[in-house]
């Protein structure tokens, strides 16, 4: 089997928080505990629509010490393949849900002096488990939360309330941002700068302490990706000798699963390695979305990975 | 199951010795006539009832033995146990997954009880019981790697992740085969894994690092891994060389039998919850010869593997030296037929030996 271990859970709770984001509590269906974890660690949700079965990463933002009960928010995505959509319209109190075990790929280095967050939108969410990690163990942290709006601001007010100090947040319909330069030049020797949010805001974090001088050890970021729609495609899988349909609205990783091949999967965002798939043959273009390969690896035709990336051409053939 | 615990020593007058019980669970680690290198993991839960994979941290008749003797290491030499300032949460996340597995595994011989964080600790073999404050470290006698570890049979590495590598950044390790905590500390998977012969060349540890890296919370996985030592020691340290490299000098043809051991290490990997680093126990496991050669199997297989080792590694193994007088007491026992797959002695279905 594939996967982190799974946990049958009841959904105990959903609070819309705005016009995007609602958040849904999970507790364990057989009324035990749940594993604790550590800030910034995601769990995979089985969602069952219709024929499909969707799996989707959630980082999981409430206390990790807390094991009665996990708390994920989702952002609804109107132009995704319909996994957060589901969420939002299907999901209802009471419903019994398949989540996995918690895994953790934005761990905080515990050797930092000072943990500072750069959290954008949604991405907010694995701060607020970690903000409640270093609060129990003393931690040196400040957050730095840009979002579209104040109605768009999720966890603003509990953050500010709790957290006045070390909270700032920024508002770009008030023209506000973060102003990057100063606050790395600012900071003390031994901090560690956390980012998470769109793929913009990563990069620009990433190049921008690249540039001051920052060590790359000291820079931390995810980006879950979901898989994007795309056109339609055949590959053979030459391990099990089948030829298998790539459909618009589902992920080449998906397809491998429809069709019973069980593959090595972990985070599902293109992040954690886990579903590297060894290519034997092409005639095409591949269109690679995962952060895992390295630029020269794409560029091989050697290796995809099947969770985000398709594939546009003649033939594909994976050792799968 | 009622554990008789040994009154025995591994050191001085090597007083060790296996019951007929512990003969039959030794993890004898080849599952086939011949050894290379290989990333040879499996899952680890459970396994056959009484056998050494049956339990998550496996109790057996030398505990109370082996924790003496870690104390007495641990009081000539403190570096053997160390933790870098990091690595604290990590500890706890050893100490509760600990002291649950062995509550849970072992109910006559364990207790733990919690309220909140207000937590008491019942080791009977060993006459402890313990209140204290779980992630207060001001309320246990040592911090909770060391306070743990010190009840619980074989090493510990507590590996750090990150920047897509492990860290040896805490450990406790008094029973380990020629290799050095104070010297490995701070190091990555690959530095501190340099001296081993062959298998960088084969991929093995790239390969290693990625299946390690990728062990989740409640998965964790096992392996086996095996060298020589002559007496039943537990510290064949590089710190105490001195003491214990002569000895593999007085082996002689009548007493082999009795002072040259296997020690087999059952190695373990779990993912810590809290931290996120990961536990790498090391369990070793020590059978003379003669106790080995119970086993017809066991017998035959021995024989071959040694026969055919590589050179490197006979080297590496620090056996190379005694090797033929190895062979000449195993090729007693190797009558020549062949043996069953798998690492089980099969002691009702092989034959017993032809000569």
């Amino acid at each position: 089997m594939s996967g982190a271990e799974k946990i049958v859970v009841t959904v105990t709770d959903i609070v819309p928080l705005n016009d995007l984001v609602t958040r849904f509590e999970f507790k364990p269906t057989d009324g035990g505990l749940l594993p604790t974890f550590s800030g910034g660690a995601h769990t995979v949700v089985e969602m069952q629509d219709g024929d499909i079965t969707r799996l989707n990463p959630y980082s999981l933002m409430s206390d990790p010490m807390d094991q009665t009960a996990y708390t994920i928010s989702v952002r609804r995505d109107d132009e995704g393949r319909g996994g957060s959509l589901f969420m939002h319209r299907n999901v209802k109190v009471g419903d019994k849900m398949t989540i996995s075990y918690p895994v953790n790929l934005f761990s905080l280095d515990l050797r930092a002096k000072k943990h500072l967050f750069l959290a954008g939108g949604i991405g907010i969410t694995p701060f607020l488990a970690q903000i409640k990690q270093l609060e129990r163990l003393g931690g040196n942290w400040e957050l730095h939360y840009a979002c579209r709006s104040e109605s768009l601001g999720s966890y603003v007010d509990e953050l500010t309330s709790h957290h006045p100090n070390e909270t700032h947040v920024y508002y770009d319909d008030h023209d506000q941002k973060i102003d990057l330069m100063n606050l790395l030049d600012g900071q003390p020797l031994g901090t560690h700068v956390y980012v998470c949010g769109p793929k913009g805001m990563i990069d620009w974090v990433r190049q921008t302490a690249e540039a001051e001088g920052w060590p790359r050890e000291a820079v931390h970021y995810e980006e879950f990706l979901a898989p994007q729609p795309g056109k339609p495609f055949e590959v053979k899988l030459a391990v099990s000798n089948k030829v298998i349909q790539v459909g618009e609205n589902e992920s080449l990783l998906e397809a491998i699963e429809r069709e019973g091949v069980d593959a090595p999967y972990l985070c599902r965002g293109g992040a954690c390695g886990q579903c590297e798939t060894r290519v034997i043959d092409y005639t095409g273009n591949f269109i690679h979305r995962d952060h895992w390969l390295e630029d020269d690896e794409h560029a091989s035709g050697e290796k995809i990975m099947p969770c985000v990336s398709r594939f546009e051409g003649k033939t594909l053939v994976l050792d799968r | 199951m009622n554990i008789q615990f040994n009154d025995e020593t591994f050191r001085d007058d090597y007083s060790f010795y296996n019951s007929d019980r512990a003969i039959k669970r030794f993890p004898f680690p080849f599952h086939e006539d011949s050894y290379m290198y290989s990333v040879n993991m499996e899952q680890h839960r459970g396994g056959p009832v009484d056998s050494v994979y049956e339990k998550r941290f496996d109790v057996d008749e030398h505990y109370v033995a082996e924790m003496k003797d870690r104390a007495m290491v641990l009081a000539d030499d403190p570096l053997r146990c160390q933790s870098l300032p990091h690595m604290t949460l990590a500890g706890w996340d050893l100490l509760e997954l600990i002291m649950v597995s062995k509550s849970e595994d072992y109910p006559d011989l364990f207790e733990l009880h919690r309220d909140g964080n207000n937590w008491r600790w019942v080791n009977k073999p060993l006459g402890i019981d313990d209140s204290f404050t779980f992630l207060d470290e001001t309320t246990l006698p040592y911090g909770p790697m060391e306070y743990i570890t010190r009840q619980a049979q074989g090493d510990f590495c507590v590996l750090d992740q990150r920047d897509d590598n492990l860290w040896m950044d805490a450990g406790m390790v008094t029973t380990q085969a020629d290799w050095s905590l104070d010297f490995d500390i701070g190091m990555n998977f690959f530095e501190w894994h340099a001296p081993v012969p062959l298998a960088h060349e084969k991929g093995i540890f790239v390969r290693a690092l990625k299946f390690l890296l990728n062990i989740q919370q409640g998965a964790p996985a096992r392996r086996l891994n095996w060298t020589m030592t002559v007496n039943p020691l537990l510290d064949t340290s590089p710190e105490n060389y001195h003491k214990w490299g002569i000895q593999k000098t007085t082996l002689t043809p009548e007493n082999i039998g009795a002072k040259q051991h296997l020690r087999v290490e059952l190695q373990t990997f779990f993912r810590l919850p809290r931290s996120n680093a990961l536990v790498f126990p090391i369990r070793c496991y020590l059978c003379s010869f003669q106790d080995l050669m119970t086993a017809p199997k066991w017998g035959r297989r021995l024989h071959r593997v040694i026969r055919d080792l590589p050179e490197e590694l006979a080297t590496y193994k620090g056996f190379i030296d005694n090797r033929p007088m190895m062979l000449d007491y195993l090729s007693q026992f190797d009558d020549g037929l062949p043996t069953s797959p798998g690492i089980w002695p099969d002691l009702e279905t092989e034959p017993a030996l032809q000569k």
